[in-house]
């Protein structure tokens, strides 16, 4: 019988190829017309450590790991230890190691699972220039239904720059891990559809929301490299060139942001991506953008704080610090992507906003999206783009910082005549002359609090699913999971509300009153050790008398049936 | 503000703004302000084709002062704002301006590394050795044996930072040293270093007349450099270790090109970037 999911994990010492191998493991997949995702796991060195590929695939779109793996295949036994945690298996689930002729069975961890023997290395050695990590992937192909032959046009694509001689020995060694995997049990895929079509997409987050930045009008990108962001700024690197923007590689990320504030002065959007110690250097600079009123996008791909942290791995820690971390009172806009697929929209939809409404915008995504590759659904497009207020005519005295009604004042382009006016971070008059008068002060606070609060943002706020007296919020990354376990609530026939929040800063007293309208019980579900976002929603909104917390720090990943057990101790209690 | 018209000769009074500055009574910058101005008038810049642009300091307040394009930022990121902004639009002729705490303290890595980059602007340095805007502490080209910073009352004991070297050393294209007293010799440096391509470095000698008073000496002290720039490095190194910092006149023109990424696209729609996703 099909499974409609399968989750398989892939762990190897460094060098081992595993995340080649799962790469080549989730394009098969998707050439199979599944949907699909693979996260990734790893240490913190360069070469070497053990790393684990995480993949799920489906028949359906999905955007939340499962509560457990079926099939682990451990390329060398001594890996598979460190992901214990990260790897919740089942009494039936597989896992498939190499205990070269039995010595080495001793170092797979005490696991319920059913292990067995696939001598993979032993196997490697009969081809010339073979490798272990091939034959598992002939293996798991023939465990999980692949055809044989569809990974040879996967490999003839991905080793097309290593000559003829590796693709031989590859498609050698996935013939023999194929026919040694004759005699293993089976856990078959999601039927097979053929034909892969130009809607369905394979990208990372963080190469989503390069797409995202650029579709939304950034042409200006200073980068500062730091794990987990750095493949956005790389995807940027060869892709903003081609339409007309350029990437500078800066000295530090004061410089970074300092470079976009330049920029986006300038007339370029602008955008730089970081991750949480870089987000903790530009904040005095965040601040300058939002004084001078300059559009500035920041995208913060998190990881586990604070200090450095696990730096390569997820956390939503990074909240309190792009609400609140900015000196004096400094309104700007706080948005998260709420899927791997999300980072395009929530990312195009934010350099809208900064440039609309002249201020800085902090994206926060996450480890778990951003180094996720997924197999989605086209993203849909979306007509958001950089559309900044700028003056076609001067009066003989130009008022940049003008109070107006909406807050958002007319902005000159440097090379305008009688647009001149001097960007500070002073504290100014109308004109920009630097001011210490309690009245310039006031009048501007309430300018740039009033452009931000006052404007209209529609639907995105937040994603608004189901209905029912429950409802479970969240942001980011753990959307995920809380709507797959409501999805499956919902099959059951209990009806829980998701609301997952997209714009975080400025609040939405009016829409989030709406939204919880008719809520007694409601679950808060975050990634922190802290209760950030907890703690955020109760100083900004008025919640049900019966709120309660579920939060982790990461980098566990949250997992749908502990959303569904929370939920169900709580009813079982009232 | 209005644009002056097309025709007529823009004259150095026209880059001003009218803003009060909040300098002292004999402030060296004033001088400064005054050579800016005639360097834009004399290379007849629109005032809507230039920006200023600062961190944080006395002499960080030019750009408000001045009636072109400007930006007055944090303490020590001038030249990063500078970069993002040259680099964004070539077309704008790019000044920043500040101070040696502001540029070689709180700044100094974006010293180095724009030196490196040599983009295609002019660092103007309003050099007086000493922290005015905070009241008088010690900078980094503070002499070690100076005892009134008040974070130093006996002296930091440290050797000064040497600007121009580390200057040399980074890869700035175009090195100058004036005073503040010689306004129309340092309004003429200005306009080669404006004119040059890449990084051009200006450290103008300014007094603080307030925590330094003895510096209303300099405008004796200084020595017009003897020979005329050279663009040969080593020369310019020898030259820059033995001169005691009161040799003035440009002492290097470099030839390296200037840092200029391309800004033509090679696609004509943003929906091709979506073919690599496609399965």
């Amino acid at each position: 019988m099909s499974r409609r999911n399968l989750s398989i994990a892939l762990t190897g010492s460094g060098g081992s190829g595993v995340m080649t191998t799962g790469n080549m493991l989730l394009e098969a997949a998707a050439e199979a017309g599944w949907y699909g995702f693979m996260g990734r796991s790893a240490g913190p060195q360069i070469r070497g450590g053990e790393a684990a590929a995480l993949i799920r695939v489906s028949s359906q779109p999905i955007e939340s790991p499962d509560d457990n793996f079926d099939l682990v295949l451990a390329i060398d036994p001594g890996s598979m230890g460190r992901f214990v945690a990260e790897i919740p298996l089942r009494t039936d689930s597989l896992i498939i190691s190499d205990s070269e002729g039995g010595r080495r069975s001793s170092s797979l961890p005490d696991t319920p699972a059913q292990l067995l023997d696939l001598p993979m290395k032993k196997l490697a050695k009969t081809v010339k220039g073979g490798r272990p990590n091939m034959i598992a992937l002939g293996a798991i192909a023939k465990v999980i239904g692949l055809a044989e032959a569809s990974i040879y046009s996967i490999l003839e694509n991905m080793l097309k720059s290593k000559g003829p001689d590796a693709l031989k020995a590859s498609w050698a060694c996935v013939q023999a891990g194929f026919a040694a995997a004759q005699d293993l049990p089976t856990l078959k895929g999601p039927p097979i559809t053929t034909g892969s079509s130009r809607e369905r997409w394979s990208f990372t987050g963080n190469e989503a929301a390069g797409l995202g930045a650029v579709r939304g009008g950034i042409r200006f990108v200073a980068a500062y490299p730091i794990t987990p962001a750095t493949e956005v700024l790389e995807w940027l690197a060869g892709s903003l060139p081609k339409v007309g923007g350029v990437l500078v590689q800066a000295e530090d990320e004061l410089a970074s942001i300092n470079q976009i504030i330049g920029a986006s002065f300038g007339g370029k959007p602008a955008l730089t991506a970081t991750s949480g110690p870089g987000l903790a250097l530009m904040t005095e600079s965040i601040g300058l953008a939002v004084c001078s009123e300059v559009p500035v996008v920041v995208l913060d791909v998190m990881r586990c704080g604070p200090s450095t942290g696990i730096a390569t791995k997820s956390e939503q820690s990074d909240l309190s610090i792009a609400l609140n971390g900015l000196h004096g009172d400094a309104p700007h806009l706080v948005l998260a992507p709420t899927s791997v697929t999300d980072c395009v929209l929530t990312t195009q939809w934010a350099v809208h906003l900064a440039e609309t409404l002249q201020t800085a915008a902090i994206v926060l995504s996450d480890q778990s999206l951003g180094q996720t590759r997924a197999i989605v659904n086209r993203p849909a497009d979306i007509a958001f783009m950089a559309k900044r207020l700028v003056p076609e005519q001067f009066d003989e005295v130009y008022n940049r910082y003008a109070v107006g009604v909406t807050g958002v004042s007319p902005m000159s382009v440097p090379g305008q005549a009688g647009g001149q006016y001097t960007a500070d971070g002073l504290e100014h008059t109308v004109a920009g002359a630097p001011s210490s008068l309690p009245g310039d002060h006031l009048a501007q606070l309430e300018k740039r609090e009033r452009k931000i609060t006052a404007f209209e943002y529609g639907q995105h706020w937040a994603e608004l699913e189901g209905r029912g007296s429950t409802a479970v919020i969240t942001w980011g990354s753990t959307t995920g999971p809380v709507r797959e376990a409501l999805m499956r609530l919902r099959e059951t026939g209990e009806h829980v509300r998701l609301i997952a929040m997209r714009l975080l800063a400025p609040e939405r007293p009016e829409e989030m009153a709406a939204a919880l309208d008719g809520v007694e019980q409601l679950l808060v579900v975050e990634q922190s050790h802290s209760k950030q976002f907890y703690r955020y929603l109760r100083a900004a909104y008025d919640l049900p008398a019966d709120t309660r917390v579920f939060n982790r720090p990461g980098p566990l990943p949250f997992r749908p049936y502990e959303i569904i057990e929370q939920l169900a101790e709580w009813s079982a209690q009232s | 503000m209005t644009a002056p018209s097309a025709c007529a000769l823009i004259q150095p009074k026209e880059y001003k703004s009218g803003v009060k500055p909040v300098w002292c009574p004999g402030c060296g910058d004033f001088g400064v302000l005054g050579s800016i101005t005639k360097a834009l008038s004399g290379l007849q810049i629109r005032p809507e084709n230039a920006a200023i642009i600062s961190g944080i300091g006395c002499s960080s307040r030019m750009p408000t002062y001045l009636s072109t394009y400007g930006f007055h930022g944090v303490h020590g990121r001038a030249l990063a704002l500078a970069t993002g902004l040259k680099v964004a639009r070539p077309d704008l002729t790019v000044i920043a301006t500040g101070g040696d705490g502001d540029g070689f303290s709180i700044g100094g890595n974006h010293f180095m590394h724009t030196c490196r980059r040599n983009p295609d602007m002019t660092y103007i340095v309003m050099d007086n050795q000493v922290y005015g805007m905070t009241k008088g502490q010690a900078s980094p080209t503070t002499e070690p044996n100076w005892e009134k910073g008040k974070l130093t009352p006996g002296g930091t004991g440290i050797n000064p930072f040497q600007p121009l070297v580390i200057a040399l050393a980074s890869g700035a294209n175009f090195i100058a040293r004036c005073s503040s007293a010689d306004s129309n010799g340092t309004a003429r440096v200005i306009m080669e270093a404006i004119r040059h391509p890449g990084f051009s470095l200006v450290q103008i000698l300014s007094p603080c007349v307030t925590f330094r008073p003895e510096q209303r000496e300099w405008k004796n002290m200084l020595i017009p450099a003897p020979v005329v720039a050279t663009s040969d490095p080593a020369q310019a190194a020898r030259r820059l270790l033995t001169d005691e910092g009161l040799f003035t006149g440009i002492l290097y023109v470099g030839n390296r090109p200037a840092y200029q990424p391309t800004l033509e696209a090679s696609i004509d729609d943003v929906a091709k970037l979506d073919e690599e996703f496609q399965l």
